[in-house]
């Protein structure tokens, strides 16, 4: 913007003063009340956070409605080093974020899926979307009783699966246990096929009948073995996949991924009504030209269709960034935190520290707070810097 | 045209009609509770009753949601103080005695012969020897059992002496070949496996051992601490699979389909178990079996209380209130409707109850003392820790050294030597 050049070159007198007020304050004015709202409502709680992480504090203040914390500097930090549920939290978080990665693909492959003109297809769409447009609370109670052992749908089908479906497992490991046999038994037959090919019709009489009277001989002492073989692998092998259903909201090992399955549900819906618009703001013209270069399918989609989706997939990558980070809801709602903490994540952790039954300790859901800030802060820095380099180009 | 003289005289007619609405002059009582609707209604018709007797005190209750009142207390306490509040008793209540948010009660105790009336709730109700709460009421825990299971399972139901702790593991094995759970719980909100182990330790060591554990005095790796594991251990394996995955009502509803023959729950959970289609014909209540011989019999009774805040607008009149609520008569009255106890000791419980004439005997010959709970017996942060870890051992019993150890690193943080 060119106000600086003119407001040092043009000395204000009369209607430029006029002028002034309007390139340089009316900016500002504009300004003022959002950067009101957002200093007393962003900016101020960031702080008084930080602040109170710096305290020991029960959330109470007493009846004369004095604060009743403690000054203890870095020491919330300190304990927090040597937390083993913090620890746990991090890690969660780590794979949600990874993890969640995973609807950026499957909406855009989704969208370009829903990109078509067919009748129907809003109907379509607006199935699709539906997941999101639904409360977080709602998502996490399906998907709970989804999971639920003993009634729950998921787990009913891997009970099934394990005992009457088994076999939908075990047959192609057991055909591929046949494998070696099937591998001789094609070998002779090329062997005996060469044989008759390369030797005259006499040769063949003779050595043409040798393999064949092996592999009788190897078939009758075979299948003696191959029947008993047959049951007992059978047997087995259904056998090692029966059992009871698997509770994944139990199971401390799968439950973080069991919450992320449902938290993607709605996620996907999210990206894929993003990559929908951008999809179509694709321009015709350069699918055309590319059509006619011979470009298809794959190739296609990530040299022409892919650039052009780029405001898309960045605001689809804030969107799920954040998403992964804070979600609350879904952690409340299906574990409270897991068995035993195992699904906490920074942002659970900080409300069961500081604002649960249990958690009097204000301080330290803080300093867990400004943790999870200051991560957060990581990718906000790196959007934000991404968007002003943007905007300079311009 | 304005008619202004029309209007005036409006005016007047409006602001008389409305100091002649404060001219009847009764003097209000706020009070906020959390109440389920069945309490409630109990609480509604007590209030009835007293306003009956002290026709110049209007009590207005305002009732929350009972998860949500746990965080709303916090704020309303220094906000907008009512002049009672339900509460907990024991160390439960010890951070908001501690800012100062609830107000001595002691003169209330001493000016109606509470400290007699109320013997068995004492303790619990005082902090740094002065008294805080008025318990109202209480309710047993013990084991809950399913005679239709027994039959399923070929096993003889218990009689009125119970079954001894070798005999009930017995017991189990024989359910578990069956198929049915021995014991049921639902760990997913933590609470319930607490009271399993509550009762496996009182039982072991004995009421003065739990509560110096709970207190943070005595150590996880100590051999008393670990024969508590030992015993809980054995119990182990005969409880329902994936019960962190499942709230108590899920495994309440596992208990009424005779899928599952005991549920060590509260009184409360009765009301669950009838609904679900249990009658008094096949459910059983029986005391937790004595573990080590000759250990005075403790109970697990959590007592519900209310309390007077400090910035109480009338607690002259909310004294009265607390003074009613503490005679026998309203107790009898309330918990006649709830189906609990009540802590005077000169009310009376309905005979037609099978349970609670149990439990009231169960907690009236408890010689060793009545705990209250895990959760309210430890302060907070120590208490979810605890939970936290009889959950997983109820899990993972392998990892018993891992969760003592961290245990331990919980307690000398928070209780250093």
């Amino acid at each position: 913007m060119t106000q600086a050049s003119d407001t040092v070159a043009v000395a204000p007198v009369g209607r430029s003063r006029g002028r002034l007020n309007q390139r340089v304050i009316a900016p500002w004015l504009f300004l003022a009340p959002g950067l009101f709202m957002f200093a007393v409502y962003v900016l101020w709680p960031i702080l008084q956070s930080i602040t109170l992480s710096l305290y020991d504090w029960n959330g109470l203040y007493n009846q004369d409605g004095e604060f009743t914390g403690t000054f203890i500097g870095m020491g919330n930090y300190a304990e927090l080093m040597v937390d083993p549920a913090f620890e746990t939290s991090l890690w969660n978080n780590l794979k949600w974020l990874v993890l969640y990665m995973l609807a950026l693909p499957i909406g855009l492959f989704i969208a370009i899926f829903l990109n078509q003109t067919v009748t129907g297809i809003r109907l379509y769409k607006s199935l699709f979307f539906f997941p999101f447009v639904i409360s977080q609370v709602v998502v996490g109670l399906m998907f709970a009783w989804f999971y639920a052992p003993n009634f729950g749908l998921f787990y009913t089908m891997i009970e099934w699966f394990r005992n009457d479906g088994a076999w939908i497992i075990a047959t192609p490991f057991f055909l591929l246990k046949l494998l070696p046999l099937a591998i001789f038994v094609i070998l002779i037959g090329r062997i005996t096929f060469w044989a008759a090919r390369n030797a005259p019709s006499r040769a063949w009489s003779n050595i043409g009948f040798l393999p064949i009277a092996l592999l009788l001989v190897f078939a009758w002492v075979m299948s003696e073995g191959i029947s008993q073989y047959y049951q007992s692998a059978w047997t087995e092998l259904v056998a090692s996949f029966a059992g009871k259903g698997i509770a994944i909201l139990a199971d401390p090992d799968l439950v973080t991924y069991g919450i992320i399955a449902a938290g993607l549900w709605p996620q996907i819906a999210y990206v894929m009504i993003l990559y929908l618009t951008g999809l179509n703001n694709v321009a015709p013209d350069q699918i055309e030209a590319a059509r006619l270069d011979g470009a298809k399918g794959w190739r296609m989609l990530w040299y022409v269709v892919l650039p052009q989706l780029r405001p898309a997939t960045f605001i689809a990558v804030i969107v799920t960034v954040i998403g992964a980070l804070r979600s609350f809801d879904l952690v409340s709602i299906m574990t409270n935190g897991g068995p035993f903490g195992s699904s906490r994540i920074l942002s659970y952790y900080m409300y069961e520290k500081a604002l649960s039954e249990y958690g009097f300790r204000m301080g330290y859901g803080a300093a867990i707070a400004v943790v999870l800030f200051a991560i957060m802060m990581v990718f906000i820095s790196g959007f934000i810097w991404k968007m002003w380099r943007d905007e300079k180009e311009r | 045209m304005v008619h202004k003289k029309t209007g005036a005289l409006a005016l007047v007619a409006a602001l008389l009609l409305s100091t002649s609405a404060f001219a009847q002059d009764k003097r209000v009582v706020t009070w906020n509770a959390d109440y389920d609707p069945i309490p409630l209604a109990a609480a509604e018709a007590m209030i009835v009753d007293f306003e009956a007797a002290n026709p110049e005190i209007d009590v207005v209750l305002t009732n929350f949601d009972h998860e949500g009142y746990k965080n709303a207390i916090r704020n309303f306490l220094t906000a907008d103080a009512p002049d009672l509040a339900n509460w907990y008793a024991a160390n439960r209540m010890r951070p908001f005695v501690e800012a100062g948010l609830f107000a001595d009660i002691t003169d209330v105790w001493d000016a109606n012969g509470l400290n007699e009336s109320l013997a068995s709730s004492v303790l619990s109700s005082t902090i740094d020897g002065k008294k805080y709460a008025i318990p109202y009421t209480y309710y047993q825990w013990g084991i809950y059992y399913n005679r239709d299971a027994y039959k399923a399972a070929g096993i003889e139901a218990p009689g009125e002496g119970g079954v001894t702790w070798e005999q009930f593991l017995a017991n189990c094995e024989t359910f578990k070949a069956a198929g049915i759970d021995c014991v049921t719980t639902g760990s997913s909100a933590l609470w319930p496996v607490a009271g399993i182990f509550d009762y496996v330790s009182m039982r072991t060591n004995g009421y003065q051992f739990h509560s110096d554990l709970a207190a943070g005095k005595v150590s996880w790796t100590s051999p008393e601490a670990r024969a508590v594991f030992a015993e809980l251990g054995k119990l182990q394996p005969y409880v329902t699979a994936n019960h962190a995955a499942i709230d108590w009502q899920d495994a309440a509803a596992i208990f009424v389909q005779n899928k599952a023959s005991h549920y060590v729950m509260g009184n409360f959970a009765v009301g669950v178990f009838k609904e679900g289609g249990m009658t008094n014909d096949n459910l059983g209540f029986m005391v937790f079996p004595e573990i080590t011989a000759g250990v005075a019999r403790a109970e697990e009774a959590p007592t519900d209380t209310i309390h007077l805040t400090s910035g109480a607008k009338n607690p002259e009149d909310a004294k009265t209130f607390l003074a009613y609520m503490a005679s026998a008569d309203a107790q009898t009255k309330w918990n006649a409707a709830v189906g609990q106890l009540p802590t005077n000791s000169g009310s009376s419980v309905d005979a037609a109850d099978p349970f609670l004439t149990a439990g009231f005997a169960s907690l009236s010959t408890a010689t060793g003392g009545i705990a209250q709970f895990w959760d309210r017996d430890a302060e907070a942060e120590y208490a979810k820790a605890g939970m936290e870890g009889f959950q997983r051992f109820l899990v993972q019993p392998e990892a018993l050294e891992e969760i003592l150890a961290q245990l331990e690193a919980t307690r000398l943080r928070l209780y250093p030597m």
